[in-house]
């Protein structure tokens, strides 16, 4: 019932040389597969926000990802849009970045999709906003997963999220008051 | 929250218990509960006990650095986290790994599968009194880390995925230990079902409790093991066939329940299927390196990339903004963890207190993980 542990001398047949699988382009990665990795789907999707929303624009397209950046005054409605209309209904994660020479804050919403054929593609919704006032509105009505994230977020870049319920710290300590520590003017303790 | 308001105004009738975070069940972690008799009204979760500033910490190594401790969220299941990240690092040098490496990164993600899905069940097992469960799995769960050992060269935090490749290759004998103990587990697996999963006491505590629907698995975004028991067929290996995913035959079980009992047999149903994809990549194991050179400080090209792959509770996702320079500008975790957490609160509510246990930790949830 247990395992032999096996004689470290006995060695293993070699598997014979394997036919040369088509080996997917590499880059999009280890991990395209043996489909289509062309930019087609995303190219059409990004056609489609576009044309939804005009000030929306398409930072960068990848075999099953697409980024756009859009107003934060208009995100609202691209992402009612693209969940809606494009099926993108499952929210993934949400992340901040700090683009500090540039004095402005980024929030990313990563959201994928559980529409049948659609699961491969992620979407990102980004919104800039000036580093001294980043206030920007909640994405819960539109995904409620978002909540944490937003949280997270919050505490992690001071970026508020107005109307969400609860901004308080859920990783921090309650008592917390230096820069929100994922900025990159705040310097980890030694160094 | 202020402290007056963890007391209801009804304070007569409604209770502020913390459950955490010493508790033994919800280790590291907090349930703020608000009882009424025996019943939950409200429940917030509390996270942030374990928070290390993983993201934070990564900016300030390089790329190769960065590999040890970014498997600290969750040694249990240390080489799926790694592999994302591996993935990600290698999409933006533009690297293609050995087709020898897409197989042993595989094989060495599904060992971690099943070593995290015995743990998960086995701590099942504990939360409903079914001691025999616990002995067992955490028992058989040793030789699936033994395997790991024998083919990485450390216990738990194997560190063996890494940008480029793998670390090492398989030694022979180790291919061999593998087959076997994929065997000997699959009867191993025949007899959990009999002893816990068709037991009618087990049925009874999580039959039904903390039925999670599919729209709102959808809604919350919950992912892995939790959204599959929910009838949502969620599974990145299948959805975007990853590395050498496309080259195994496998399903993905989905069950439809959504309560307690589904979570923790869809895991059981996960392991059968890691069996066959373990056994399926150690016999057709492609020969030739396991690893790029890309020496102790690799140079990655500016962009961004956003990588995911199923880990075993789920979704685990990174967002890497790299700025050409020799650290990450920017390195997000998305852990599968903290995707379910948003449906936490809302399964408690209206619950037994009886109930919470089987609930929580039917969740798959790890606080390490969650917290980063």
């Amino acid at each position: 019932m247990t395992t032999a542990v096996s004689n470290p001398g006995t060695s293993v047949a070699a598997a014979p040389p394997q036919p040369a699988k088509p080996t997917p382009p590499s880059g999009a990665a280890a991990a395209a597969p043996s489909g289509s990795p062309d930019l087609g789907r995303a190219n059409s999707l990004a056609a489609k926000i576009t044309s939804e929303c005009p000030a929306a624009k398409i930072e960068w397209v990848k075999p099953r990802r697409l980024k756009v950046s859009v107003p934060p005054a208009a995100l609202k409605e691209v992402a009612l849009f693209v969940r809606d209309s494009l099926g993108f209904d499952h929210i993934s994660t949400v992340s901040g970045v700090d683009w500090i020479a540039k004095n402005m804050l980024e929030v990313v919403y990563f959201v994928g999709s559980t529409s049948q054929g659609q699961e491969d593609f992620v979407l990102a919704l980004s919104e800039r906003m000036a580093r001294d006032s980043p206030v920007v509105s909640t994405m819960i009505e539109v995904w409620k997963g978002a909540e944490y994230h937003e949280r997270e977020t919050h505490e992690m870049f001071g970026i508020n999220f107005q109307g969400h319920p609860d901004q308080s710290h859920l990783f921090l300590p309650e008592d917390w008051n230096d820069l929100p520590p994922l900025r990159k003017d705040y310097v980890s303790p030694g160094r | 929250m202020t402290v007056e308001s963890e007391y209801s105004p009804d304070a007569d009738r409604i209770m502020a218990v913390s459950l955490g975070p010493q508790h033994p069940g919800a280790g590291h972690f907090r349930i703020r509960l608000w009882l009424d008799g025996d019943y939950v009204v409200k429940a917030l979760p509390d996270a942030g006990y374990v928070h290390r500033g993983e993201e934070k910490m990564a900016e300030y190594r390089n790329y190769t650095q960065n590999v040890p401790h970014l498997e600290r969220p969750v040694i249990l299941d240390s080489s799926n986290i790694l592999f994302a990240y591996s993935m990600a690092v290698d999409e933006l040098m533009n690297s293609k790994v050995p087709p020898r490496a897409q197989y042993l990164r595989v094989i060495m993600s599904e060992i971690n599968r099943i070593i995290s899905h015995m743990y998960f069940i086995a701590i099942q097992g504990l939360f409903l009194g079914h001691t025999t469960m616990i002995t067992w799995c955490m028992g058989d769960r040793d030789f699936w880390i033994d395997l790991g050992e024998r083919i990485a060269g450390a216990r738990v935090t194997f560190a063996y995925i890494i940008p480029g490749g793998v670390r090492n290759d398989i030694p022979g004998f180790a291919v061999e230990k593998g087959l076997n103990t994929c065997d000997w587990f699959e009867k191993r697996m025949d007899e959990y079902e009999k002893i816990f999963f068709d037991n009618p006491m087990v049925h009874q505590r999580s039959d039904r409790v903390g039925v999670l629907s599919k729209e709102d698995a959808i809604a919350f975004g919950a992912t892995g093991t939790v959204a599959r028991a929910s009838g949502l067929a969620l599974d990145v290996r299948k959805d975007e066939p990853y590395s050498s995913y496309s080259d195994f035959e496998f399903k993905t079980p989905v069950l439809t329940q959504g309560d307690s009992w589904a979570r923790a047999y869809v895991a059981l149903l996960d392991m059968r299927e890691s069996v066959k994809i373990i056994r399926q990549a150690l016999k057709t194991l492609p020969q030739g390196p396991v690893r790029l050179k890309l020496g102790p400080q690799p140079r990655v090209p500016a962009g961004e990339v956003y990588s995911r792959t199923e880990a075993a509770r789920g979704e685990m996702s990174y967002y890497i903004v790299s700025d050409g320079s020799p650290r990450p500008y920017r390195l997000k975790i998305g852990v599968p963890s903290g995707k379910n957490l948003k449906a936490l609160p809302h399964l408690l509510k209206g619950v037994h207190v009886a109930d919470i246990p089987v609930i929580y930790w039917s969740l798959n949830y790890w606080p390490v993980e969650a917290d980063r």
